[in-house]
């Protein structure tokens, strides 16, 4: 081997004995001082100057607002109506991305730029209630300058003051829905599915049953079936509920957790039975109206997505007259008949009754007092709680 | 290396002080190799040195999003992240290399009758080995949701044939549905990754000389022997580079079990996004990374040593 090395590299190879440990030494002090660089520095709640840029609204005349998938009207040609008319008559140019698929995902997508004081390039979007409250938590986004969305008054009483947003300062819902349990009556041999029990324990159901990655959702009725209030739970009672679904589980009655993908097993009949959000079963129901849907007597779930402005926003003026602009209930009305999920703006049942009372009809879309008199909503965690459910919730899911 | 290269040229210092120019150029020759690696390295350290410090680091530092994230050393999440998720983490070898021994056999054939066999219509053949791949991942992974499905043509023709009643005898299956089973999750990263099988295979067996096959006729060896003896040995760095490419990325994969699986078949892949994406437990995410990592890594290191073939690495 030596022989073949041209004449000055053997000497150097051996000079490099000592400089190698030289350099590893170097190196395990460089890879320990690198490491140590990678942290990232506590979040002080900034200012409300902190958290605001410079407003660009009157110079840019754009708005980006990020949206969940089908969440808004689209008329035969591809178009959105509201939006389009928006456009037209205030001159502000909306850019619609449908880029929020999950709250999960969504976060880690913008957290980089929030924790570090940056842009996200998103001027609004939708997040879900406990979303809300994590954003709200850690200081990311701003309060609502409610001198722009006079039409703030039209929001229904009972989403007025919410625990996670006195008040509403931050934050104004977009859309409500009650969660429930869905079935496809062909799967089930015509037999319907209208409790948790059912859900969790029924053998014929074994291994085609899907309930919702959003934990809230899925503890939330387990909770209500066990006669507890998710608004005001225990540690204990959190503890019970996950044990029954971790029999339920370890019995083999579930297919999976699922996010909104459980609209097309539910339809083709491969899942028989699941818990269900409201919106998505109405949709469902018009291509194939045997598919049933059930409000739990123990209770269901409500819950909203609701429009917030993050922080170093460009255009948050624009964002605000765009959320004005929705919460006029002739507006509302046009998205409500679209997207079938409950409108949180007074007045827009009468608005549509004209345009189509199928829908105004609708008792999942206008629930009468009764039904929203069985609406829980499931209390803010602190984010010690938090992180601990969602690991227990975590290992339950099998992930 | 980067030692040795920042000396002068061993050449350049050889050679007499009046033949500058042609140490010049010697220098120059030397130098090319580090030049045409460059392009390479700068993305290597950018997309996978630097990534990768950020990972070790993230296993061992304490926090939230609150508090914020320091380094604390906490070396301790390793033995409980192993702890907590070694069912996952060996359930996910396990189907990787499942799916790695299907996809050999599968593709071996193929790639033998391509190279060998296939006359005018190899090129076709190597089309639609690939044609695959003009689809998403995710759409060809959800169409095997409808192949799989309970009430559909496969699971219905294979109960009528009793192989359900035989799968449910070995363990593989629950009750009377393909799918939400190991089988499915198995099936689907074996069919996700074949491409990467058959390939590697098609250029390594396309390279024997066929004479090769006739020689060894010619010594009255039997078809079946000389493939034993000819074809398969020359054929094993196909085999080997086939089998890293099915097996990596299969240990890891997440969207398999994510949609032909159940909870009961969850692997790492998922733990990992899980553990970064809802329960924001950055450190646990990352220590699960690192030792996902280290194990495939210790897994290839034994396997290329074993099969002989070091020269690959």
């Amino acid at each position: 081997m030596e022989r073949d090395l041209p004449p000055l590299t053997l000497p150097l190879l051996r000079g490099t004995l000592s400089r190698r440990t030289f350099f590893r030494g170097a190196g395990a002090a460089g890879l320990a001082a690198l490491l140590a660089a990678c942290g990232t520095a506590a979040q002080a709640p900034k200012s409300s100057e902190d958290r605001a840029a410079e407003d660009k609204s009157d110079k840019e005349k754009v708005v980006n607002w990020s949206n969940w998938p089908e969440y808004i009207d689209v008329d035969d040609a591809g178009k959105r109506p509201t939006l389009e008319a928006f456009m037209k008559q205030s001159g502000i140019k909306v850019d619609y991305t449908e880029d929020y698929n999950d709250n999960d995902e969504f976060f880690a997508k913008v957290q980089p730029q929030l924790s570090a004081g940056q842009d996200t390039g998103r001027d609004v979007w939708c997040s879900t209630d406990w979303m809300v409250a994590r954003l709200i938590r850690l200081g990311w986004v701003q309060e609502l300058d409610k001198g722009n969305i006079p039409n703030a008054d039209n929001l229904e009483d009972n989403l007025a003051d919410v625990e996670f947003d006195k008040g509403r300062k931050y934050s104004l819902p977009w859309q409500s829905g009650f969660t429930g349990i869905g079935y496809n009556p062909d799967a089930t041999g015509g037999k319907k599915v209208e409790s948790i029990d059912q859900l969790l324990t029924d053998k014929t159901l074994k291994g085609r049953v899907t309930l919702l990655t959003e934990m809230r959702d899925t503890v939330g009725m387990v909770l209500l079936a066990m006669g507890k209030d998710p608004a005001s739970f225990t540690d204990a009672d959190f503890d019970a509920a996950m044990t029954e679904l971790q029999n339920a589980r370890d019995a083999g009655q579930f297919r999976g957790f699922t996010g909104n993908e459980y609209t097309s097993g539910l339809a083709s009949g491969e899942i028989a039975a699941c818990l269900a959000w409201t919106g998505d079963v109405v949709q469902l129901q018009a291509d194939n109206p045997k598919l049933g849907y059930a409000l739990p007597a123990t209770g269901h779930m409500i819950w909203s997505d609701n429009f917030v402005i993050p922080n170093q926003a460009q255009h948050k003026k624009n964002a605000e007259l765009l959320i004005n602009y929705y919460y006029d209930p002739k507006v509302m009305a046009q998205v409500a008949d679209w997207v079938n999920y409950i409108p949180p703006v007074k007045g827009t049942k009468d608005a549509l009754t004209a345009a189509d009372p199928d829908v105004a009809d609708n008792p999942l879309i206008f629930p009468d007092d009764e039904v929203r008199a069985h609406a829980h909503v499931f209390r803010g965690l602190s984010e010690d709680e938090e992180t601990k459910y969602n690991k227990q919730f975590q290992s339950l899911i099998g992930a | 290396m980067t030692a040795l290269a920042v000396h002068p040229v061993p050449g350049a210092e050889d050679g007499p002080p009046d033949d500058a120019d042609e140490a010049r150029a010697v220098g120059r020759k030397r130098s090319t190799p580090y030049l045409l690696l460059l392009p390479a390295g700068v993305w290597l350290i950018i997309f996978f040195a630097v990534p990768l410090v950020f990972l070790l680091s993230q296993s061992l530092q304490t926090g939230s999003l609150t508090t914020g994230y320091a380094l604390t050393w906490n070396f301790a999440i390793y033995p409980e992240a192993i702890a907590q998720y070694s069912e996952q983490l060996i359930r996910s070898l396990v189907y990787a290399a499942s799916a790695t021994v299907l996809a050999l056999l599968i593709a071996y054939p193929l790639a033998y009758t391509i190279a060998f066999r296939a006359g005018r219509w190899r090129n076709l053949l190597l089309v639609l080995v690939i044609a695959p791949f003009l689809t998403s991942f995710l759409i060809r992974t959800l169409a095997w949701q409808n192949i799989l499905a309970t009430d559909g043509p496969v699971t219905g023709a294979l109960q009528a044939l009793g192989v359900t009643d035989l799968l449910r005898g070995i363990g593989l299956i629950d009750g009377n549905k393909l799918l939400g089973t190991p089988l499915a999750v198995v099936t689907g990263l074996t069919y996700n990754f074949l491409p990467f099988m058959t390939l590697p295979l098609y250029a390594s067996l396309e390279r024997i000389d066929p004479r090769l096959h006739e020689a060894a006729g010619d010594l009255y060896s039997t078809p079946w022997t000389g493939f034993r003896k000819v074809t398969l040995p020359l054929s094993m760095p196909g085999v080997v580079a086939g089998t890293l490419l099915t097996f990596i990325p299969a240990a890891g994969d997440y969207i398999n079990s994510q949609l032909l699986g159940s909870p009961s078949t969850t692997m790492i892949g998922q733990v990992v996004s899980g553990q970064f994406l809802r329960v924001l437990d950055y450190p646990t995410a990352a220590a699960l990374s690192v030792v996902l990592m280290l194990t495939i890594l210790a897994l290839v290191t034994v396997y290329v040593r074993r099969s002989g073939t070091e020269e690959l690495l």
